[in-house]
């Protein structure tokens, strides 16, 4: 089983991530949980969501406490949130950021398995707006690798509808644009 | 058989419901019921199902709503939470004493005070003798199956009584989670037409929660009971037919690795699989410990729980609530009586957690079965102690 948790800013669309990478992993035949922290949520607060994806029935349900990978959506969170709490130790951070991963090591004083995407970048460039949530999606599997990103393209196409495409191009360029760091 | 979808489960819960033909539902919303409110309105705003929904200002309303549509000889639902739900609580047990087949789904959390929006089964327990038939389920798949099975199980000429699904707040409510939707063909098949037993109609009065005084009133709560006890019978019919429709069979008491168990913990809702993952981790360090679910709150199902646990040493019962000032939880309270006449019984211990939301992860119903283990002088046996609480 992966687990993984978002760090996101109410608004970002870290839940909405969460619910569509669970609903693509389960289309494809995973086993998969997408939920919220549970409890009241404000727009622009911090924010957390988490994915659990396995390829057998997954029983637990009480929060994650040990991801194998944390993924960090706003990377003006890093200082006011510990986003490394917790992470195993062969575990793997995502930050979508314009910064070099010297930069993010030394903020976080962090020497595990790094990645980076300026995914925001991409999500302006590709979509016109930076809203990274989905675009983060493609570097998310990139990293963990536990199904094609084909797989995404149903639950992005329901729920986007004629700007569906421009996520799937976003999404495709953060899959083949995140650079991973040992 | 259907392909396994994800969703989010307050929205299956309104899509099942939705397949279930109502005439109308009544819901007013609140966390972490809403979801199922806004879906269910939107399935009918959208014209895909043909019911009213009938907006109201408060629980009480939403409540009178439906006993009065039900009176009428409607299929009528709503879905509450705690305080909406302790809000319904004074025209709970006129929808049972009408025989009312109302369906209720309860997104459980805690009630106040102090404010909390989180899961545990405070909210229910106070309705607990109101005369609804009250199950509860673990998981998404069960809130869907159980959320359709209740209009034939309510409905049924031998029970006439209203149901309450009690679905864990957040813990299912707001989980996307992969579940099997069956389709409306299945459903059709499986859930025939309400045919009420009587219907308030100007052109054939009748009288429907009439006067009653000491000359009658025991009579109407002794029919109530009897009444309650005997849905029982109608609940294991109709969980047969599932099973055999669409192969998920239900009981009113579920065991994981229970029978050669010498020490068993009972949960019920939401925190069964999680548990059951502590039982796999014990086992594998050759703890013979296993899991004994509650499914079936209201009718009680004594019979099944005395089966289910009379051959453990010890067992540990869990509650999400507590009865303040009194012997500890209330399922504690009731596997206690259930137990008080047999011989044979194990030594029964009672953990309360899980409250406001507090989460339980395995290690914690790990630690519950080395504490009771390790209590070997049973100092512990019939007392109740609050989990990991601050003091």
């Amino acid at each position: 089983m992966i687990e993984v948790r978002w760090h996101g800013r109410g608004g970002q669309g870290a839940v909405t991530s969460v619910e569509l990478l669970a609903v693509s992993a389960i289309a494809a035949g995973k086993y998969a949980q997408g939920f919220p922290s549970f409890g009241p949520e404000r727009r622009g607060a911090p924010v957390a969501a988490f994915t659990r994806i396995d390829d057998k029935k997954i029983n637990v349900r009480s929060g994650i406490y040990k991801p194998d990978v944390v993924l960090v959506l706003d990377s003006s969170l890093i200082g006011l949130v510990n986003v490394t709490e917790g992470l195993k130790p062969d575990g793997k951070l995502i930050v979508n950021t314009h910064k070099t991963p010297e930069e993010i090591r030394k903020a976080l004083n962090y020497t595990g398995t790094l990645a980076i995407v300026d995914g925001t970048g991409i999500a302006r460039k590709e979509m016109g707006v930076p809203i990274a949530n989905t675009t983060m999606i493609g570097a998310l599997l990139k990293v963990i690798g536990v199904m094609e990103l084909d797989a995404m393209k149903d639950a992005i196409e329901h729920r986007f509808g004629r700007i569906a495409q421009k996520n799937l191009n976003a999404m495709k360029r953060a899959y083949d644009e995140i650079k991973i760091y040992n | 058989m259907g392909k396994r979808i994800g969703m989010e489960v307050a929205i299956a819960v309104a899509e099942a419901v939705g397949l279930c033909d109502i005439d109308m539902a009544a819901v007013y919303p609140i966390t972490p019921q809403s979801h199922i409110a806004e879906h269910l309105s939107d399935l009918v705003a959208n014209g895909e199902i043909d019911a009213e929904f009938v907006t109201v200002e408060s629980e009480h309303s939403a409540m009178s709503a439906v006993i009065g549509a039900s009176g009428a000889g409607a299929r009528a639902f709503t879905a509450t939470s705690s305080q909406g739900l302790m809000l319904m609580h004074e025209l709970l047990p006129i929808a049972s004493a009408m025989r009312l087949p109302i369906c209720m789904a309860i997104a459980n959390r805690a009630v106040s005070g102090p404010l909390n929006i989180l899961n545990d089964h405070t909210d229910i327990m106070p309705q607990r003798d109101c005369g609804w038939i009250a199950l509860f389920v673990e998981n998404g798949q069960e809130a869907i199956d159980l959320s359709i099975q209740a209009f034939k199980i309510a409905e049924h000429k031998d029970v006439m009584l209203p149901v309450c699904v009690n679905i864990d707040g957040f813990q299912l409510t707001h989980m996307v989670e992969p579940f099997e939707m069956p389709s409306k063909e299945e459903v059709d098949k499986f859930l025939p037409p309400f045919v009420p037993h009587a219907t308030l109609h100007p052109a054939k009065p009748v009288t429907m929660g009439a006067f009653a005084m000491s000359d009658y009133f025991t009579e109407i709560m002794k029919a109530k009971d009897e009444a309650l006890k005997s849905s029982k019978k109608v609940i294991l019919e109709v969980w047969d037919e599932w099973a055999k429709l669409f192969g998920r069979s239900y009981k009113p008491v579920e065991t994981y690795k229970a029978d050669d168990a010498d020490v068993l913990m009972l949960t019920m809702g939401s925190m069964g699989e999680t548990a059951q993952m502590a039982i796999d981790e014990l086992r594998a360090k050759g703890v013979k410990a296993g899991l004994v679910k509650l499914r079936m709150w209201r009718p009680f199902p004594f019979e099944e729980i005395k089966a289910a646990i009379k051959n453990a040493k010890k067992l540990i019962v869990t509650d999400r609530a507590i009865t303040f000032g009194g012997p500890g939880g209330p399922v504690f309270a009731e596997i206690k009586s259930a137990m008080c006449t047999e011989t044979q019984r194990p030594l029964i211990y009672n953990y309360i957690y899980g409250l406001g939301g507090r989460d339980v992860p395995v290690g914690d119903f790990v630690g519950m079965f080395e504490k009771v283990l390790a209590d070997t002088e049973n100092k512990a046996v019939g007392t109740y102690e609050f989990w990991g609480v601050r003091e």
